[in-house]
Formats: structure tokens, C-alpha cells, sequence
């Protein structure tokens, strides 16, 4: 294994490991239940560092895209709930911060998208497709904020069985 | 993450300032209201006269309206009295919104937008009604497509410029390294 972990990241082709987090302090979400659209799965060190909130704040802006793309964003670090309200609170964040806190960046590690050495996420992102496989994953340098082009076109790549489109329309109840 | 390519490339609806045959052409995707934006302005200006006719300008906006309310009021605005009264108007109504940034309200916009030469009841028309938001979105997809991933980001002859802005003489040379990498033809 690498200093980066690169080679230890989640990569296109692996089912998505399954899991519960809480996304609210009474509120708890589950992978397997968003079944049927894509998912872009945010990974990143801190709720509160500058770069972060940067990147964050540059996705809550592209919710009208995500939306079109019928993809859902889900931000994962090992902040508590309390501290993700506070964030989601001061910067208007729309879409569901998610704590992997207790076991502390379980979820994470299991995405190979956490930094042992400094007990945070990783700025990882992981789009899964409709049917629960990885189909696009990037790890990024921990202080440069990815921006969302990588995101876009992996989203844009999926074919309309991957995005959940197909199913959506029946076309596949129609295969033998 | 992404190659850092300018998509679409300056183009005829684009706000240009400066020579069109310019070799040097430095685009800026920035929002009205950020404050490394407004801290920005000044530079550029700085940096656009040293470099004179090698240059020319375009801005393109790039709103961060969850974080700023005014901005995209502010962009709509500045689009507005583009449509209007043209490209000097439009860079009058740029500046003077970069050097009040602290001032964005409608009624403050619209103030500018008059000194500008425009009709205020028109823009405060076209802001409202929302008229300049498809334009203001499409800059803001074209900056995401290009990998904006903050404000202010600037492309140097169509490449994402990653290095330093804050000093005016060294944002001018490096401007001009980076144009020696990527000629415009």
C-alpha cells in the first residue's frame, strides 16, 4: 500500500458495500434503500476545513444538475451528527451529510477511502450505479478540492440501465 | 481531476475586454459578492493595463448563490444591462459592483445599472422575471464542465490557470508563461 492509499479505493466493476449511517440525529439512511438511481458518494476529511466547504458548497450549487442526471449526493465524514446540522445549518447544505463516526470511519475504510494515519476520510468520489455497483471512483490529493467536472462525466457515462432509467420505463420487465 | 480545459472556448456571446487578435486571452469565472473575487478585481485591472494590448479579458459568471444571496441577483443584473445597452455598459455595471460589493440589494443594483445607462425599470424587469437566469447558468455549467472548483478560477488562452493571482507583477508574468505553454493558435 501506497502513502496515498490510491490503490485501495473502491474501484469501477465492485458491488457497493452496503451500509446504515445516520444522516440526521434521528434520522438514519441506507444505501440499499436509494436503489434505482445513482448515487455520488462525497468522501471528505472535516466538515468545517476551508477546502471542504469549498467543494461542498460548490456541489449544493449543482443540485439542479444532480437532479437532472436523477442522482443523489451523499457527503460522508467521521463528523458527528451534531456537528454535520451545524454545518448543513450555517452553509445552506441541501443535500444529506452522512457521520461515520461510530465505528469511526468504518464505512470509509470499507470504500478504502480512509486516512488511517490521520483518523479522517479521504476526499474520495464514488459514483454507484442504480443496481448498487461502483461505476466510477477518484481519489484526490487530500488539499485540492476536485471540483465536479469528474463527476458530471461520470454520471454522463452511465449507460440508461445504470442510471435507473430503464427500469424506470419497464424495458426491463420486458426481457425474458 | 480534470484536464483543466476551457469548454466551451471564448466564443461571440462572451463579455470581452481588450483586443480581439490579442495572443493572451485570460478568462475569469468569478461571483459578484465572493470576497476573493472582489479582492481580485483591482489585480486584474492592474494586470490588464501592464499587459495592454497582448491581453484581452472575459468574464464569466459563477454564482455561488447558497453561499452568496446577492450574487446572483448581482450577475442577472450585470447580464441585463449587457443585453441592453451593450459591452461597455455591461463592463461599467462589472466594475462598479466589484467596488461596492458590500451594497448588492435590488435597489442598489438597479442604482448601478442606471449610472451604467440602462433602464432600471428594465433590468429590475429582467431580474425579477429572471429573464438573464439561463445565461447566468449556462456560464455556471460551462465553469463546472471546465473544472472551476471555487471563485475566482482563470483560464490563460483556454488552460486552468492553478497559480498565484494575489500579486499583480507576478500574476502579469505568469499569465504570460502560461500563454508561452498554450498559444492561441
Amino acid at each position: 500500500m501506497t502513502d496515498m492509499q490510491s490503490s485501495s479505493l473502491i474501484q469501477p466493476g465492485t458491488p457497493a458495500p452496503d451500509f446504515e449511517l445516520a444522516s440526521a440525529p434521528d434520522e438514519k439512511l441506507r444505501l440499499s434503500a436509494l436503489r434505482g438511481r445513482p448515487i455520488v458518494l462525497v468522501f471528505y476529511p472535516a466538515d468545517w476545513s476551508p477546502v471542504c466547504g469549498d467543494q461542498i458548497a460548490l456541489y449544493n450549487e449543482l443540485r439542479s444538475e444532480f437532479d437532472e442526471s436523477g442522482a443523489q449526493l451523499l457527503g460522508i465524514s467521521v463528523d458527528g451528527v451534531w456537528c454535520h446540522r451545524a454545518f448543513r445549518d450555517a452553509r445552506r447544505i441541501k443535500f444529506p451529510l452522512l457521520a461515520d463516526f461510530e465505528p469511526k470511519g468504518a464505512v470509509s475504510r470499507r470504500y478504502g477511502a480512509y486516512r488511517e494515519k490521520d483518523g479522517i476520510s479521504e476526499r474520495a468520489l464514488v459514483i454507484v450505479d442504480a443496481d448498487g455497483v461502483v461505476r466510477w471512483s477518484y481519489l484526490s490529493p487530500i488539499g485540492v478540492n476536485p471540483g465536479a467536472d469528474g463527476i458530471i462525466a461520470g454520471l454522463e457515462a452511465l449507460t440508461p440501465e445504470q442510471r435507473g432509467r430503464a427500469a424506470a420505463s419497464g424495458a426491463r420487465e420486458r426481457r425474458p | 481531476m480534470s484536464d483543466g480545459k476551457l469548454m466551451p472556448p471564448v466564443g461571440p456571446d462572451d463579455h470581452v475586454r481588450g483586443a480581439a487578435d490579442a495572443p493572451i486571452t485570460l478568462v475569469e469565472y468569478g461571483d459578484y459578492e465572493c470576497p476573493h473575487c472582489g479582492r481580485a478585481h483591482p489585480i486584474v485591472q492592474t494586470v490588464l493595463q501592464q499587459l495592454g494590448d497582448e491581453v484581452r479579458f472575459v468574464f464569466r459568471n459563477f454564482p455561488l448563490a447558497e453561499a452568496h444571496p446577492h450574487a446572483e441577483s448581482a450577475a442577472e443584473a450585470a447580464e441585463s444591462v449587457a443585453s441592453r445597452r451593450g459591452s461597455d455598459a455591461f463592463w461599467s455595471m462589472h466594475d462598479t459592483i466589484f467596488d461596492n460589493q458590500d451594497a448588492l440589494e435590488l435597489d442598489d443594483l438597479l442604482q448601478y445599472a442606471t449610472d451604467a445607462g440602462a433602464d432600471a425599470r428594465g433590468v429590475a424587469e429582467d431580474v425579477v422575471s429572471g429573464a438573464m437566469r439561463p445565461r447566468v447558468r449556462a456560464d455556471f455549467r460551462s465553469g463546472v464542465r471546465s473544472g472551476v472548483n471555487g471563485t475566482p478560477t482563470f483560464f490563460v488562452n483556454g488552460r486552468r490557470f492553478d497559480g498565484e493571482w494575489s500579486d499583480p507583477v507576478g500574476f502579469a508574468s505568469a499569465i504570460r508563461q502560461a500563454a508561452l505553454a498554450h498559444a492561441r493558435h
